[in-house]
């Protein structure tokens, strides 16, 4: 019955797929890791899905975002703070504050979240920095 | 354990969830310093292993919702359930396909249970923000689930070989 359950020994399928999933794991985290050397342009604000607005990088700013809150439908306010050419959360009204311990961000594809919030901050390059449009 | 009735499965399975709660809460005086939310070393899913060879899908899958649900009320954030939940159903189905119908090894199983939770709740994560950019994490999340899926694994195999005695394993 034990070899049923397979306890004690791997068998070839199981190294097969371990090793593909190994493999998948290296070739993602290379990805990750240079795919996103490029120096953004501009820090894209979205909330809710809808864009909040595009700010360049080069210019430091105080930028509070606001948003509805899941819990309650309150009015939330997330900090953003743009400086020395990275953005960073620095404050936010939400129940983990993960997006406050996310480090500051500079480079295209890189992310800020707030998912209590659904406020995403990502860097987008030199080609969206035609249209510099401050909604907020 | 001599005899296994309805009442000796409803105080293991007891058991095992407040193992599995204990589980969760270590996980909260341990904050991964990674710039990743929900990055978790998923020792809950030790728990839910054991049952999940020991005494069964059903009563695994038990204890692995009503741990989600409780530590959301538990330990405070009762918003990040519904992610944990994705991440725990699709992980229990993901498991449980590799295990009975597939036959892999329990260290595949585990694996395979830590990745597909971690993509699970980035999936719906993604959904909720209406945004693709997280999927900027997926790297990470990969890489994790795959290898704390490894150590539980590696730590489940040897915990059931050791309570075998408890039933025999299914």
């Amino acid at each position: 019955m034990e070899d049923r359950i397979q306890l004690r020994k791997l068998n070839k399928k199981d190294v097969v797929l371990l090793l593909l999933l190994v493999g998948a794991a290296a070739a993602l985290l290379a990805w990750f890791w240079f795919g996103h050397q490029e120096k953004g342009a501009m820090v894209e604000v979205t909330v809710d899905g809808e864009l909040y607005g595009t700010y360049p990088l080069k210019e430091n700013r105080e930028i509070p975002i606001t948003s509805q809150t899941s819990r309650n439908g309150k009015e939330a306010v997330n900090y953003l703070v743009i400086s020395d050419g990275s953005a960073d959360m620095v404050q936010a009204d939400c129940p983990d504050k993960l997006c406050v311990r996310q480090a500051a961000i500079s480079h295209v594809g890189e992310t800020i979240i707030c998912l209590p919030n659904r406020v995403v901050v990502t860097i987008t390059g030199e080609e969206a920095a035609l249209t510099d449009t401050t909604i907020h | 354990m001599r005899q296994r009735n309805k009442g000796t499965t409803a105080a293991l399975l007891g058991m095992m969830l407040a193992l599995a709660l204990l589980c969760s809460y270590i996980e909260t005086l341990l904050p991964l310093p990674l710039p990743v939310p929900g990055i978790k070393i998923g020792l809950a899913n030790l728990v839910v292993l054991t049952a999940l060879y020991l005494l069964g899908a059903k009563e695994a899958f038990a204890v692995s919702l009503a741990r989600i649900i409780l530590s959301g009320f538990l330990f405070g954030n009762m918003f990040a359930v519904v992610y944990s939940l994705a991440g725990g159903i699709l992980s229990f189905c993901v498991m449980l396909l590799l295990k009975q119908v597939w036959k892999y090894h329990i260290l595949t199983v585990s694996v395979a249970g830590g990745i597909s939770h971690n993509l699970g709740q980035l999936l719906v994560a993604a959904l909720v923000v209406e945004n693709a950019n997280l999927l900027y994490y997926m790297s990470v999340l990969f890489f994790s689930g795959l290898a704390t899926g490894a150590v539980i694994g590696l730590i489940s195999r040897e915990v059931i070989l050791r309570l075998n005695e408890i039933g025999g394993t299914k």
